[in-house]
């Protein structure tokens, strides 16, 4: 039967299963949204800017594992739906976003709304098409999720020019792709999963080091079952929280430049670095000179092998899936004759924890402003370390990181590699349309949610039952520790000034808010924003903190991990 | 890689977004029509080589990538110069361009075009050994290359 472009567009969308497509409508998708209209395969959440379209997209599928699907239409929809492309690309976050374009026979002439898309995203997707003929709508789609999903995953987007969408075609959705060009290894070399534990039997300083690959492949419970069977200290990047439990004594805490004390030195001193779908960001080993300091050998699991000794040299490569090579090890660690030697192992141990007595996590607790840390440890408390925690970026999203103790994976949705301000609240909102029942909570500060905070409008009209933790100095808290630590205190333009209130400005969106002033408020204001009186509600908890206080610990940037500045 | 409308930019915008350093980039589509190949030619330590061959398989439209220099391979590059003709130079530029096994293909009063095929170093000698003054034009193409023998890289 022929359909046209834009009904096969949103055929293909109910083939591949998709419940949610975040969007905003304009003329070059006009098509399309009258076929959304149409149909009830899929639900259409109407954002308010088209960056959160892309964000909430991305919450979605963090949350899920899923491909989260955004729609915008040509020109500044698809300018606004950038920023949203290139955070996912950053933390390889699979997403098909559609992006109306105008008619083929205008492209070219700075037509009315026209930018050029694909050339735009070029250097921040997986990959892009431009669709120019209807036939080749359906096969395009199906690749752009088979695209989006497999190895490493990304973001693709798929241009389509508003006279495609009019034209018809036969349709019939592939069941299958097959590209010559693009065949992602999954299983690792057996040789080297071999020399791998070999060496990881060999060592007598153990350091496992993994990171959001082991989220992003389903891979925790292979991850724990390894750590564990192995008797390792482990730590986790900023992306790989919750890929192992937080809660668990092998845990030596997150790493990097806000990393805990005993996870760096642990890093640092080493003498076999097993790094699991992690990629020596320069936020997690510092300077990488002084890395090299002290010799350790490194084995390196990834599926990118782009990746692989892009940053510092490894000993033993391992290009595959994380869950599949992990498996893989721990079937032959638990085969092997020999173990690990447990006296060094002892040793080892008995450092670590000299290391971590030294509590570096510690802060005032007898103030009588509120600290930032106090509201997150709490909030862990009231959730019960249960909820999906989105964030925004500054210093809240280093304490939610540090102080909430994410035991399972896909619970802290962060932009860590693009790091973008406004990502938090559209993200909660993914979140909490794939886990209805679930508390969501979005920790977010003044600067952040201001760059989005037009989503309280989506959160009304969707019934959206978030958890606003607005952790508020008054400050671009993050801008001005750095000033403070490397600029002299010269407070160059890091002042919020001319705040809203934030109560009034929830209410008037239809929702509740609160002012929490003092620490002993704290407490009661947390067990009543996510009691059971407000469970329906979105609650905007506005906690006034402590303007001055600094995350800590912190690598400055250039410094080797075992330089950082403690309380 | 794949004859797509865009493969080319993806390249080269690979290439400018790492900092990596193109010297000259050939494409062309081959016998199979669904396919171009390219010919690049870069400049790195063995550890920058290997990133932008991972970072260029990367590339969705890529389909292989084979780094000519590890073994046996043929460099060809085609250069026109276009040089004045006059005086005693005529005679000068006729014999240069026969030393060099070039080729007239377009004769005027007062000037010549020379053709020059072969690798780029021997492109650079003939631009050396022409009196500087000489030159009016030149146009090279960038090398295209192929492994020697037994080495194909076919899909
Ligand atoms: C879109 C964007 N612009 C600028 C920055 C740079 N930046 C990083 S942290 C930060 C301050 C964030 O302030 P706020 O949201 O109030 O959080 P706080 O650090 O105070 O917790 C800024 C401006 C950024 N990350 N993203």
């Amino acid at each position: 039967m022929e359909l046209t472009g834009a009904e096969i567009v949103v055929r293909c969308l109910a083939e591949e299963g998709v419940e949610f497509v975040f969007g905003y409508p304009g003329g070059a998708v006009l098509n399309i949204y009258d076929e959304v209209f149409k149909q009830d395969k899929f639900k259409h959440v109407l954002v308010r800017h088209e960056q959160a379209a892309v964000h909430a997209a991305d919450g979605y599928a963090r949350a899920t594992g899923r491909t989260g699907v955004a729609l915008v239409t040509s020109g500044p929809g698809a300018t606004n739906a950038v920023t949203g492309i290139a955070t996912a690309y950053m933390d390889s976050i699979p997403l098909v976003v559609i992006s109306g374009q105008v008619p083929t026979a205008v492209i070219g002439m700075d037509a009315f709304q026209e930018v050029d898309m694909v050339g735009i995203t070029r250097p921040c997707v997986k990959h892009n098409f431009l669709v120019k003929d209807a036939n080749d709508i359906a096969e395009t789609l199906k690749k752009a999720f088979y695209i989006a999903s497999t190895g490493r995953p990304g973001p693709v987007v798929v241009d389509i020019p508003k006279d495609v969408t009019q034209a018809k075609a036969e349709f019939a959705y592939p069941k299958k792709v097959a590209m010559r060009s693009y065949n992602p290894v999954i299983k690792g070399h057996t040789g080297q999963i071999k020399r791998a534990v070999q060496m990881i039997l060999e060592a007598k300083r153990p350091m496992i080091y993994t990171g959001g690959g082991v989220v992003l492949s389903n891979a925790a419970e292979d991850l724990t079952r390894f750590t564990r069977l192995l008797g390792f200290p482990i730590t986790n990047t900023l992306m790989g929280l919750g890929g192992y439990p937080a809660t668990d004594p092998q845990f030596t805490g997150m790493l990097g430049m806000h990393g805990t004390y005993e996870a760096n030195m642990a890093m640092q001193h080493c003498d076999v670095l097993i790094a699991i779908g992690a990629r020596f960001d320069d936020r997690v080993i510092g300077n990488p000179e002084h890395f090299f300091q002290d010799g350790r050998r490194i084995i390196h699991i990834d599926i990118d092998p782009a990746s692989i000794a892009k940053r510092v040299k490894v000993d033993v490569p391992i290009v595959g899936n994380v869950k599949d090579v992990l498996a893989e090890m721990t079937k032959l660690i638990q085969a092997a004759k020999e173990k690990p030697d447990q006296v060094a192992l002892k040793t080892w141990w008995t450092q670590i924890e000299l290391w971590r007595s030294r509590d570096c996590m510690k802060y005032d607790r007898s103030s009588s402003l509120i600290k930032p840390q106090y509201v997150i440890e709490k909030m862990y408390e009231v959730t019960r370390g249960e909820a999906y925690v989105t964030s925004d970026v500054g210093q809240h999203q280093m304490w939610a990181a540090q102080y909430y103790k994410f035991d399972q994976p896909r619970r802290w949705i962060n932009s860590g590699g693009l790091g973008t301000m406004g990502f938090g609240l559209p993200a909660a909102m993914g979140a909490q349309f794939a886990h209805p029942d679930a508390t969501v909570a979005c920790v977010t500060g003044e600067g952040s949610i201001q760059m989005n905070i037009q989503e309280l409008a989506t959160c009304k009209q969707f019934n959206l039952p978030l958890k606003i933790v607005l952790l508020n100095n008054r400050y671009l808290g993050m801008v001005r520790q750095w000033q403070e630590f490397f600029y002299g205190n010269r407070y160059a333009e890091s002042y919020m000034d001319a705040l809203p209130d934030f109560v009034k400005l929830a209410e008037s969106y239809g929702h509740v808010g609160m002012r929490i002033e003092k620490p002993e408020d704290v407490e009661s204001a947390l067990k009543e924003g996510f009691g059971p009186e407000l469970k329906e509600r979105l609650v905007f908890m506005n906690f006034i903190t402590d303007r001055t206080e600094n995350v800590c610990p912190m690598v400055p940037a250039g410094k080797g991990l075992s330089e950082m500045i403690l309380v | 890689m794949e004859n797509e409308a865009g493969a080319l930019s993806r390249v080269a915008g690979l290439f400018s977004a790492r900092g990596y350093n193109i010297e000259s980039l050939t494409v062309a589509p081959t016998e199979d029509e669904t396919l171009s190949r390219m010919t690049i030619v870069t400049r790195g330590s063995d550890d920058v080589i290997e990133q932008i061959t991972k970072q260029l398989n990367k590339l969705i439209d890529v389909v292989k990538v084979v780094d000519l220099s590890e073994a046996g391979h043929i460099e060809r590059e085609l250069m026109l110069v276009k040089v004045r003709a006059e005086g005693e130079l005529r005679e000068e530029m006729k014999r240069m361009s026969d030393i060099f096994r070039g080729r007239i293909v377009d004769v005027t009063e007062k000037t010549y075009i020379i053709e020059l095929t072969g690798a780029g170093y021997k492109l650079d000698a003939f631009l050396e050994a022409l009196d500087k003054s000489a030159i009016l034009e030149t146009v090279r193409t960038g090398a295209s290359g192929i492994g020697r023998g037994d080495r194909i890289l076919k899909v």
